[in-house]
């Protein structure tokens, strides 16, 4: 039950797009189109996911024991880097056709201030090993459906007749806007 | 902080870092990618100054959408003509000839030649001091003598002669154009190599009012189009265009009888003067 909680705060009452405004880079420059949006939201689930757990045992495993916290941000920042690599390389590898329509934004994960946001929120909630999992989980889950929510609108906004100054930009921000107003409704929830 | 606490922390950092370096560098090894061969071998044959006038990023993306065919490798403006064979001929495609563009400064309106209507003090930009009134200089349709143009050439084609015009090195100078969008009153304009009677100017104000800014400027007095018989050059809208379609003609003719000796020979310094 506590996991399942740690998993629905992470990925829907503390959506990190929408209620914590972080990783909005990937999140306005990769939602318009849906395919590449849910793949952009899937490769930032893996790194989030992975980043989660190798973080909790760096920390926990090494800096702790060794009295070396104030190591945390330079040591998640080289699992992130690392990890990203690795993500880049493999889409590469799989689909080039992905590889080229996510672009500049894959290497962009790396700076992605939602990840570090992760990895520095899982200390301060100090979760344990398995909660730090599904919590990475969570919040990758969380990232992927709104970027998923946002490609979705932006796609039906393409044909819509949007008035001439809101177009572009200006309307783009302001779904952001209505999307992270409906996502405080899951404020109260846990 | 103690000295064993910074030990641990550069081991630990040191430890951490060769590890993910080492999986890294497996992960590379399992998941490398084939590249075509050929593509590196464009890059290498491309200028790779990555100035961006062919509309890509960089030379490496010009590179890729050549050999997708997106691209003619003649579509890379500061590309030599013998790097563009050798490209083609690596791809198997037929060899295009290309005139290599050049740019060329249409105006004669340096310190000497144009008047001075005002001092200005501000920022040393032709941009700006054409926003807030224009410069020092009179004319309105000429070079306002800050050097934008200098400034952003890539290649160093473009240096300011010492009365404060700029001055295109022929040799120097690959056609990429990036001059020709700095400049804010479109003076500079890109002519394939082999064109070399231009007409110096682009005032289209009235004659008097064009005499009075600048001594030369084109007065529209028509004594080009009449002595080529209109074939070559039209005054229009108060100033003389060349028409390269029809101009079959020596251009010694016009060069010396233009009164303000606006259409010139460029590319032949003893005519240039």
């Amino acid at each position: 039950m506590n996991l399942l909680l740690v998993f629905i705060s992470a990925a829907v009452v503390n959506n990190y797009v929408l209620t914590y405004f972080l990783g909005l880079c990937p999140f306005v420059g990769v939602s318009k189109k849906l395919g590449p949006a849910v793949s952009m939201g899937l490769a930032t689930t893996f790194v989030m996911t992975m980043t989660a757990t190798v973080t909790w045992l760096i920390y926990y495993l090494v800096l702790i024991p060794l009295n070396l916290e104030f190591l945390q941000i330079v040591s998640f920042i080289l699992v992130i880097a690392s990890l990203v690599q690795l993500v880049e390389m493999f889409v590469r590898k799989v689909s080039k056709p992905l590889y080229d329509a996510l672009g500049i934004y894959l290497p962009l994960i790396t700076t992605n201030c939602a990840i570090l946001g992760l990895a520095l929120f899982m200390v301060l909630k100090e979760y344990n090993f398995i909660e730090s999992i599904v919590f990475g989980f969570g919040a990758g889950a969380g990232f992927t459906l709104a970027i998923s929510i946002m490609a979705g609108i932006r796609e039906q906004l393409d044909i819509a007749d949007v008035p001439e100054p809101f177009k572009g930009a200006g309307i783009t921000m302001i779904t952001a806007g209505c999307l992270a107003l409906a996502f405080m409704g899951f404020a109260g929830l846990i | 902080m103690t000295v064993i606490t910074i030990l641990y922390a550069i081991l630990t950092m040191g430890a951490l870092g060769a590890l993910f370096s080492v999986g890294l560098s497996i992960a590379s090894k399992k998941l490398s990618v084939e590249e075509d061969p050929r593509l590196i071998e464009i890059i290498d044959l491309l200028p790779g100054s990555n100035c961006g006038a062919c509309g890509f990023a960089g030379c490496a993306a010009m590179a890729e959408a050549i050999l997708k065919g997106d691209m003619e490798p003649s579509s890379c403006p500061v590309a030599n003509s013998e790097s563009i064979e050798k490209i083609s001929k690596l791809l198997g495609l037929e060899v295009k000839e290309k005139v290599r563009n050049v740019a060329v400064v249409l105006c004669r309106g340096d310190r000497k030649n144009q008047k001075k209507k005002a001092e200005y003090i501000g920022v040393e930009s032709c941009l700006a001091a054409h926003l807030v009134g224009g410069g020092e200089r009179a004319c309105n349709w000429g070079c306002i003598g800050f050097g934008d143009c200098v400034d952003v050439c890539p290649f160093d084609a473009i240096y300011m002669s010492p009365d404060g015009i700029p001055v295109v090195d022929r040799d120097k100078c690959t056609g990429c154009g990036k001059c020709v969008e700095a400049c804010p009153r479109n003076i500079i304009e890109l002519h394939p190599i082999n064109r070399n009677v231009f007409v110096l100017c682009k005032n289209r104000d009235n004659p008097r009012l064009a005499r009075s800014v600048c001594s030369a400027a084109c007065i529209s007095c028509g004594i080009c189009e009449r002595a080529t018989g209109g074939e070559g050059f039209k005054v229009i809208d108060n100033l003389a265009v060349v028409d390269y379609e029809k101009y079959t003609k020596e251009p010694i003719l016009p060069t010396d009888k233009c009164p303000t000796k606006c259409i010139v020979i460029v590319g032949d310094p003893e005519k240039e003067k």
